[in-house]
Parts: structure tokens; sequence; C-alpha cells
């Protein structure tokens, strides 16, 4: 059986940045996904904003990842034709409390580095944010903070690293393994792989495969589900800044944004919970959302709600990331990546790339690295509609053509399931959430998902 | 987004959308002796929603006789292409440029489209309310769909989404779908209300009860589960028991909103109520060169009812063209009150003719008067016993004496309580 040199298990946001650092750097590497397609857990659903890190614990690993990890996608961001919506944010304060934590907040931006952090007048923001209540009483502007699209990046950081010989297998729950001293043996749902080290980047289920495979763990998962409500994209006029609340020691807060796709979105919530695969929307928490959106932004309440979605969040019983290597067992634990994630992936896979090296591996970087070139999917840029020869627009919400949906489906790494395919061009995601091109869509696919969208035939 | 492929056309007239109601306005539009008229519609297809309702009754008012939904389609365009209608399909119309002159922008397949008009039709159409934004609790999990998808399914690509579905809702359209599940072999594990009595009329549920499907009042959706599909749904009554269903599948059934995003975005006033444009009594919206017709107009009328205002809003803009109609300053407005929905039209210009009816709904059963009010002035009373979802009409001619705007509300409302949730 080859031996791999790294096996990531995960391919959520830090798993696929992690398989394109570890190969960019000349690993070998085989990515284990026990999902049918990338970013099928907690990573299929955040609030899409690439954060500068202003708000994040002084000199802690997180903060370090991620500036590491925005620095990062703003450089390779061109190369891959992934989109920036330059908005900033406004860390709003509704109350006189609020207001006197603007201070402290100004002061930890400064010292974290972010030094074009700063305070805004009530004149300021009304000229700013016109349709935004009149109740704001200060607010933090946080020009850096940004909308990107929270799927292509993680696609195109594996169809790099799939263009540079790594390996990607979906479904592929690892069941157990062993370790001799040299390589590790993982037994999974799709087969053995061997590989000289396993990065751990599961996510959820992050402290069971440590409890698994290494005997014991030493953190525990405390899900956090977080749930989102879009609303239409007559909305997108109404704010252009991120609304980011005055955060908790617990949680950043609701917070009130626009999508690369024209909406507008409000969440997350942060309610604790044991299961680690169910998150659903709850129709009492998304009125309660949404009442809290009208409060910030009150034209809201004239608008459609297009789509509510939940996720988990693998929060820890502290909010520190844990990271941590074990030598003696070639095994590296990425845990309790929570909301910042997104952001940090990037300079996550680069701190823990070093970690490797200091574990005495090494390899020769290729060169020169292939940037796949993405379809974009923001509303901002050129999407695939307006360039002739489409053939039909399928999904006319969200203008998603014929073709976008066959090069997705006959791409190197095809959607394993709707959700995939959603997430590479966007059909189905818009007001009508399918009414028109459900049954088209279940056409197009029919024999790609182990999960038809069809239950059958007509009988 | 001009580019070097860029073409051009020009009409007299531009309909918007191929259902119905567009058909029936550019057909009467050339039978009126306008040289260009075009119907640009984003599917491949002209027709729009008859196309894949595969069961009858449609064509009665058109047509004189029966017949199934996609035949009538076929009919509808088949009498404008004879009329002389030009068809610009798979043309998704983007944008619609309000200067000097009208241009709507379009985008095809082989390159944008400007089609530059005198005037415009909008017929956009209807949708139903999918699950997300009725705010529903659960897992979002395959076979959760809108009976226009249902009817996708079954009768342009006859494949099934689900075998043993729960369906939401008793307006007519969820029992047009028991119809569509027997036609691709489903078995509907129960229908459901949310209010203590059927939204459509009571003989109708004749139908659930003939196809063996129970039908349960005063219950909601409490949960939809499963991984992957569908595999059972929590229902909760209105006593606050609750249990859970077996199934494949969710049918969230009518609650239409009008597909008015084009509408909305070309800057033209939306109405609350309707969630459509607003119009005056003879269709224009708040840009007195775009008319509106049909359910983009008033969510949701019948077929054979688009098709006719279809002919009215056409007969409209031909007089408006020839510098007949009157002016449309110095409006009135039209206000939906106590216990109604939406009012269509939302503005009246002093004037004779127009559209022979205001159009309304009723925002829960009520008995009692429909009064519209002018300033303190009665203008006009009719009493009846109606529910949400049920035409009501009061005669245009009602407005005839008024001189400010005019409120519709109902006095002496006996209403039970408002709805809301699935």
């Amino acid at each position: 059986m080859p031996v791999a040199d790294v096996a990531i298990v995960g391919a959520g946001a830090v798993g696929c940045a992690m398989a394109r650092r570890f190969t960019l750097e000349g690993a070998k590497v085989v990515l284990l996904e026990r999902g049918t397609d990338l970013l099928s857990g907690a990573s299929k659903a955040n609030s899409a904003i690439l954060h500068t890190g202003f708000d994040a614990p002084p000199g802690s690993i997180e903060l370090a990842c991620m500036q590491a990890g925005y620095a990062e996608y703003l450089e390779i961001r061109d190369s891959f034709n992934l989109p920036l919506l330059e908005t900033g944010a406004m860390v709003v304060a509704w109350s006189e409390a609020e207001k006197d934590a603007l201070d402290h907040i100004e002061a930890q931006a400064h010292e974290n580095g972010v030094s074009d952090v700063r305070r805004l007048t009530v004149a300021e923001i009304r000229k700013r944010e016109p349709h935004l209540s009149p109740r704001a009483l200060g607010a933090l502007l946080v020009p850096g903070e940004h909308v990107i699209d929270p799927w292509s990046p993680f696609l195109a950081y594996l169809l790099q690293a799939q263009a540079h010989g790594a390996e990607i297998v979906f479904g592929a729950e690892v069941l157990g393994g062993s370790f001799d001293g040299d390589a590790w043996t993982l037994r999974t749902s799709k087969g053995d792989w061997r590989a000289r080290t396993v990065i751990n980047c599961a996510g959820l289920y992050g402290d069971r495969l440590d409890e698994k495979l290494l005997g014991a763990t030493s953190f525990q998962i405390k899900p956090r589900k977080g749930q989102f409500v879009v609303f239409d994209k007559a909305a997108a006029s109404l704010l252009t800044t991120i609304v980011l609340p005055v955060p908790t020691a617990r949680t950043k807060g609701v917070v009130l944004t626009r999508t690369a796709f024209g909406n507008l979105l409000v969440g997350p919530t942060a309610e604790e919970q044991e299961d680690r695969d169910r998150a659903t929307v709850e129709s009492s928490t998304l009125r309660e959302l949404i009442a809290k959106a009208v409060e910030m932004l009150p034209g809201l309440s004239r608008v459609d709600v297009t789509a509510t979605y939940a996720g988990l969040r693998p929060a820890t019983e502290d909010k520190h990331y844990r990271i941590s290597t074990h030598a003696g067992r070639n095994w590296i634990t990425v845990g309790g990546i929570r909301s910042t994630g997104m952001t940090a992936s990037l300079g996550i896979a680069q701190h823990v790339y070093k970690l490797y090296e200091e574990m005495g591996r090494s390899h020769a970087p290729v060169m020169p690295p292939i940037a796949p070139r993405m379809p974009n999917l923001a509303e901002h840029a050129a999407r695939d509609w307006q360039s002739p020869g489409y053939g039909e627009i399928v999904c006319h919400c969200e203008m998603v053509t014929l073709r976008e949906i066959q090069n997705a489906l006959a791409g190197p790494l095809p959607p394993g399931d709707y959700g995939g395919l959603r997430r590479r061009t966007r059909c189905g995601m818009g007001r009508c959430q399918g009414f028109y091109c459900n049954a088209r869509v279940a056409e197009l696919t029919a024999g790609q998902f182990q999960s038809p969208l069809a239950a059958g035939d007509a009988a | 987004m001009a580019t070097l492929l860029e073409r051009a056309k020009s009409a007299d007239a531009l309909v918007i959308g191929g259902g119905p109601a567009g058909l029936a306005a550019a057909t009467r539009l050339k039978r009126l002796g306008l040289a260009g008229v075009i119907v640009a519609d984003r599917e491949l297809e002209a027709g729009g929603v008859p196309r894949h309702c595969g069961h009858p009754p449609f064509g009665m008012r058109e047509f004189g006789r029966v017949m199934t939904g996609p035949k009538y389609a076929r009919r509808l365009v088949k009498v404008a292409k004879r009329a002389g209608v030009e068809f610009a399909l798979g043309h998704s119309v983007v944008a619609i440029e309000r200067g000097e002159r009208l241009v709507a922008v379009c985008a095809t397949s082989d390159g944008p489209v400007r089609i530059s008009a005198k005037r415009i039709i909008i017929a956009t159409g209807v949708r139903e309310t999918p699950r997300s934004a009725r705010l529903v609790t659960g897992d979002r999990p395959l076979g959760i769909l809108n009976t226009g998808a249902l009817q996708a399914y079954a009768y342009l690509k006859h494949l099934a989404p689900f075998r043993r579905p729960v369906i939401a809702g008793t307006e007519l359209v969820a029992l047009s779908s028991l119809l569509t599940c027997r036609k691709i072999g489903a078995q509907p594990v129960a229908m459901i209300e949310e209010r203590e009595r059927p939204t459509t009329r009571r003989p109708f549920m004749a139908l659930p009860r003939l196809l063996g499907v129970p039908v349960r009042y005063g219950t909601t959706i409490a949960d939809i589960k499963g991984r992957q599909r569908v595999e059972a749904v929590t229902l909760a009554r209105a006593d606050g028991t609750s249990e859970d269903v077996e199934c494949d599948g969710v049918l969230f059934t009518g609650r239409f909103r009008p597909e008015a995003s084009l509408a909305r975005a070309a800057g033209l006033e939306i109405d609350t109520g309707t969630g459509g444009p607003t119009i005056d009594q003879f269709g224009r919206t708040s840009d007195a060169r775009i008319f509106a017709a049909g359910n983009v107009l008033h969510p949701v009328e019948t077929a054979g009812w688009s098709w006719q205002e279809g002919v009215r809003v056409a007969d409209f803009v031909g007089a408006d063209l020839f510098g007949w109609l009157p002016s449309a300053e110095n409006a009135i407005r039209i206000i939906a009150g106590d216990g109604v929905r939406y009012v269509v039209p939302q503005r009246f210009v002093p004037s004779e003719g127009g559209l022979p009816h205001i159009q309304l709904r009723a925002s829960d059963d009520i008995s009692g008067a429909l009064v519209a009010r002018s300033g303190s002035e009665k203008v006009h009373t009719q009493t009846m016993r109606t529910g949400p979802e049920r035409r009501i009409l009061a005669p245009r001619n009602a407005l005839r004496s008024a001189n400010a705007d005019v409120t519709f509300s109902f006095d002496g409302i006996q209403a039970s309580k408002p709805q809301g949730g699935a």
C-alpha cells in the first residue's frame, strides 16, 4: 500500500486549506472526508465575513492565524478569480453601556495591529448608512472587514491540491487505525489509507477522532448552533457596511451583513446542543432574528425572506483554538476552530505546516503552483450569463446557466450532492428556492448523486 | 454591459412574460392593429405555468371548452403566433431602463439584446411561498418543495420527487397537487391546514376523501426530520398535542407571491398587500408607460381571469398609444383597510372606463359589510360572507363619486384569529 506523507481528516474550511498548503509545500497528501462533498459539516454555514482580527484575543494563535489567513486570501484571490466585497464593518452600540465598551474594543483593535479602526459619530453613521435605525448611539468603523464567497475558495484550494497530486476521497469516514512507529494506517468506510502523519481537521468530530486513534483527547467539542436568515436581494440597497454587535464573552453575536451574492444576511444565533449532526432551523428563533434585523434596519420589514439555514460551530469548553502536536505519534490535532475558521483557515494551514516542520519533516515546494480559475458567483462581478453561449438559464432567481451546471458536474471535483451543486453554482439558492428549477436540476443531475433529487420515475 | 455582440430590437409594445395574461395581451394588441408586438419569455417555450398543469379545467372562458394546461398553453401560443405576435424566447429581462425611451435589457444565450418599446406590459406571474419564507422548523433535506416544482417534475420531466408526501395547505392548488401526485404514483399521507376549515370551498374537499388522503385541520408542521431526504414530520394540533408522521416529502402549497423582482428592480412602486406593482384602473404602474396584467398584480387568480385581464389591459395600452387614455396624474389612492389584505387597482383616475372591478382579498374568514369610504363618506357597501383567497369584486363605478382617497374595510367583522406560520 502506498504511503502518503500526510493524511488530512476532514474537508471543511480548515482541511481544504490544509490540503492546499501541504501539497504546495511538496507533501503527498490524502484528504479523507466522511461527507459526500467538501464543506459538509460546520463549514457550510457561516456569515462569510473575512475578519481582520480586530477583536480577537491579543497575542493568541487565533489572531495570528486570522491575520495570516486574511493576508494570504488577499494575495491569492485574484489568481483564483475569487471575489472580495469591500464593505468594511461597523461595531454599532445600541445602548450607553455598549457605547462605553467601544473604547476598549478600539484599544484592543489597535493592540492587534488593526490600526485603521476608528470611532464614527452619529452623524457619520447616518451618512454612511442612512437606512440604519437612528437608535445607533455610536460605532467603531473597521474598514478592513470584508465579505467573501464562503464556498468557492475552499473548492479552489482543493482543486489546486488535486492538480498537484493530492488525493481527495469523499464518503470516507475514519473508523479506526493504528500507528506502527513510522506511519499510520487509517481504516475508513472507503478502505485503508496509509500516511506518515495524520492531521485531524475533523471539526465537530475532532475530539472523537483523537479519542478513537490516540486513546485520549485534550478537549471536548460542544456544538454551538447558529441560525441565519437570508433576505431577498431587494434588501441589499438598504445596507453597505457590515453591522457587528458589541460582542459578549461567549460569542461575536448577531451580525447583519450583505452577502457576496447580493442578499442581506442576519445571524448567527449561539445555541449550545449535544447533537453533532442535526442543525435545525426553528420558527420562533428565526422570527426573533428577523425582529432583531428589522430593529436595526427598519426597511427590512418590507422585504421577503429568501432562505433560512443553520450550522454547528465546533466550539469547545474554552474559546481558544485547540491546535496540538503529538510528535511521537506523528499526529497533529487542529480542533475547536469556531466562527473565525473561514478567515483563519489559510493562516492555520501555514501555522500547522510550521509545526510539522518542527516535527522534523520537510519537502520541496511545487513550482510553479497551478491556480484553477473559479467561476465567479458574486453579484458585483461578471457572471457566466453575461457571456454568450450559456445554453439556457436553469435557475432564474440566481441566473445560473446550463453551462455552469454542466461544468460543475463535469469538473475534476464534481459535487457529491445537491448541496454541493448549490454551493458551486447557486442553483436553487434564490427567492423561489427551486419552484422553477428543481425538476430541471433533478433531470440534469440524474445518476450523479448518491441521494438523487428525484425519488424515482413517475409511475 | 454593451458588447459588440449586443443586438437591438424595437417594438410598439413589449410584453414581458408569456403566460395566459401576457399572451392574451399580445394577441389583442396585434388585433388592435399594432405593428410590432413582442413577447419576451425567459423560458425556451412560451405558455407559462399552465404548461405544467397537466390537468383540466383550462380554457372555458377563452376557447369555450375544457382542456388540460399544456394543451391550453399550446393553444394560446398558436393563437398569438397566428395573430402576428413575435416571440423572443430564452430572453431573460434583467433590467428595464426608464429613460426617455423604455428599454428592456435581455440576457440570451446569443448575447445581450436590448428591446426598446413604446409601452411595456409586465406579466411575470406568481410563484408559491417556499418553505424557507414560511419559517418552518426542522432539517432541510431533499423532498421539500412547492406545487410548481412538483408539476414540473410530473408533467415536464416524468419524475417523482417523493412517494409519500405530507401536503401543507388547502387552497385550490393543494387539490390540484393531489391530482399531480396521483399522476406520478405518489400517495400523500396527510393534507394539513392550519385553519379550522378549508381555504378552498368545502365541496372541493371531497377530492382528498375520494383519494384516501386524510385531512387535518388546526394542524401545523412543528418539525421536519431527515438527513438526506425527508423521513418524518411532526404535526402539531391547536390543542397542544402532536404526532410524528413518516413521509418522504413535504409539499408546501399556495401562499402565492407575485414574481415582481423585475418591477421592483425597475423602481416601480410595489404594493405591500399584493407584493406586486401598483396600478391604476387602466393597468398603468407608477411609470405610466409600463402596464401590468395577470397574477403579478394579485396572488392568485385563475388562468382564465388572467387571460381576460390581459385582453383588457391590452385595450388600454392600445388606447394610450392612440392618445385616448386620461392622464395618470391626480389619481386618488385605493387603500386596503381593516380585514382587507389587498386591493387592485391601488389608484383611481377620476374618469370613465378601465378595469370593471376593484379586486380584493379578505385577510381572514369574515362575514360582514365591505365598505368603501372616501373621507368620511360611505361610497359603497356590500355585505358578504367570505374567507381568505376568495375572489371579492367591487364595481369600479362605486368610486365614481369619490374625490378623495378611498379605503375598503370590513365593518362589523367576525373574524377568527389571524393566521401565521405553516
